[in-house]
């Protein structure tokens, strides 16, 4: 014990470089993000926030954000119990291709949907026939959305179901219980934290997402703007009462999120002593 | 393709998790594969050889470079502190390394290139006391990608850190080494892999970053403008074969940074376990 104890003044050296460094890195913004906001006074900041065009865009992200939520919730759940409770041929294929999303630039992400959907591919014509807009348009919106947060809610699962194994689920099985009813009552109350915590961290990225949604958003005041779109709009238009005060909506998300995700990784690790 | 098992529900879940990768992840790659070689080689070369978008490769690369060397050794510094140290805030530390996974990167990158525009709080403050400028340069490129790659080696650090056996060290000390040869000898090696596989992470998140750094890059071509802004560029001019071909660059680059750490993580692995 003795030996990690004693520490003289290196100690102290370490921990102000490090609160100085996330003071200035990452509260400094943070706490320039509202002062600018709130510079013109209570009023002007009300105004900007308020404002039809903010309102809408964050309805857009919201729409995108629930999206992308619901989509990966489904592909996290069936991918981590097909990865974890079976085994088959093609597994690793399966589950890198799965975490690929994440390793790519967003830029490349808005890409490959443009060229997937755009005017020069084969799927156009048949698109356009049935009415279907996707790039430059709401669902290509939420595709990219989807896309950037692919892996989220299945990485956190996964290594739990790993941890849990498969013997009550086969002693379910066995007792004659169905798929439905074995992974509510079984394996559902295991991974409600894990899943939370995976749900916590899609909405973090789904909602800031900005580079692949500004590929393949027309760029449309009211239209096909995500609130960080329409932020940047504000801010290059010299707006930045309103970019701040947009902003600080997102901020106040962000600290949500920040103040969840440590306690459902509480509430987690308690679940996983009491199995220990 | 499976093994028998005794658990239900393989073919709904796995069913699920194709059809939702297919459509999400596997058919716009498959496009960009189709896209890609339908380009004439020697149109691809032209392309990705232009002074301008070389200069993108070479200024997305160095500066991601830069901002991740000080991110592990920032990283490196706040894993041990939080790991080693009690201290008074040590709780609000821990959450806020992952404010840069929550807080939007166009907020995060408006605010950063505010605040240091030669009028900003910081920036004012560097200008006129050292002449520097940081907005709109390399630095203020640096500085952003700083800001994203925080949590990466702090979060690959930290884990690996809390498992060392005290007892590794305290044979150490029984040895004769003092702290420095401590550090050095027993607890560095131990968490090289986690370091490098951090770093990694973060460069090449940074080399694909593009919301933080659109706006403090100030995108000067051949001075600042980052090899995602350049694809972007590409895509508003509909000149989708360039797009795609500056495309492909990176993201072999992203899949030699990858390979290169898997390759390290196995010759580490060995070296330390002392298998061959």
């Amino acid at each position: 014990m003795e030996i990690r104890k004693n520490n003289g003044p290196l100690k102290w050296i370490l921990i102000v470089i490090s609160f100085l460094f996330l003071t200035i890195f990452l509260l400094l913004p943070l706490i320039y993000i509202l002062s600018t906001a709130f510079r013109q006074g209570i009023g002007a900041y009300l105004v900007s926030i308020s404002d039809e065009y903010t309102i809408k865009a964050a309805m857009l992200t919201i729409k995108a954000t629930l999206w992308a939520v619901a989509v990966n919730t489904i592909l996290g759940i069936s991918a981590a119990w097909c990865l974890t409770k079976f085994a088959f041929r093609g597994k690793k294929i399966l589950s890198t291709f799965i975490d690929l999303p994440v390793t790519v630039s967003p830029i490349i992400a808005g890409l490959i949907y443009v060229l997937t959907f755009g005017r020069q591919s084969d799927l156009y014509p048949i698109l356009d026939d049935m009415g279907i807009q996707i790039i430059f348009a709401v669902p290509g919106i939420v595709l990219a959305t989807i896309f950037v947060t692919f892996p989220f809610i299945s990485r956190e699962l996964i290594p739990v179901l790993t941890a849990q194994g498969t013997d009550e689920e086969e002693a379910a099985a066995l007792m004659g219980a169905g798929t439905f009813t074995i992974f509510r009552k079984v394996t559902f109350p295991h991974i409600k934290w894990a899943l939370l915590y995976g749900i916590v961290l899609c909405t973090a990225r789904a909602m800031g997402e900005f580079g692949a949604v500004s590929v393949l958003s027309g760029h449309l005041r009211g239209k096909t703007n995500t609130l960080p779109l329409y932020i940047e709009l504000l801010y290059q238009g010299y707006d930045f009462t309103g970019a701040f005060a947009a902003s600080s909506i997102l901020v106040l998300m962000a600290i949500i999120i920040l103040i969840l995700r440590l306690v459902l990784e509480k509430k987690g690790k308690k679940e996983l002593d009491i199995k220990k | 393709m499976k093994r028998k098992s005794i658990i239900p529900g393989f073919g709904i879940s796995f069913g699920l998790t194709i059809t939702i990768l297919s459509l999400v992840v596997l058919i716009p790659l498959c496009s960009l594969v189709v896209y890609a070689a339908k380009l004439s080689p020697s149109e691809f070369l032209y392309t990705v050889t232009r002074p301008r978008v070389l200069s993108g490769y070479y200024v997305s690369i160095s500066t991601a470079f830069v901002a991740s060397i000080v991110n592990a050794v920032m990283g490196l510094i706040l894993a041990w502190v939080l790991v080693r140290y009690e201290f008074p805030g040590k709780r609000f530390l821990d959450g806020i390394i992952e404010l840069p996974f929550a807080l939007p990167t166009a907020v995060a990158g408006i605010s950063l290139t505010h605040m240091t525009t030669t009028n900003g709080w910081i920036g004012k403050i560097f200008y006129d006391a050292f002449g520097i400028r940081i907005a709109y340069t390399r630095l203020g490129i640096t500085i952003a990608l700083i800001f994203i790659g925080i949590p990466f080696v702090v979060r690959s650090v930290q884990p690996v850190l809390e498992k060392i056996d005290i007892q590794c060290e305290e044979a150490a000390f029984m040895l004769g080494a003092d702290r420095k040869t401590c550090f050095r000898k027993v607890i560095f090696p131990e968490i090289l892999p986690a370091l490098i596989s951090g770093f990694t992470l973060a460069f090449a998140r940074c080399i694909g970053e593009y919301g933080s750094v659109v706006f403090i890059a100030g995108n000067t071509p051949y001075e600042t403008e980052i090899a995602p802004l350049l694809i972007m560029a590409q895509l508003q001019e509909f000149d989708y074969s360039a797009a795609t071909s500056i495309a492909l660059v990176m993201l072999l680059i992203a899949f030699v940074i990858l390979s290169i750490n898997a390759l390290l993580q196995s010759s580490v692995a060995k070296r330390v376990n002392g298998k061959s």
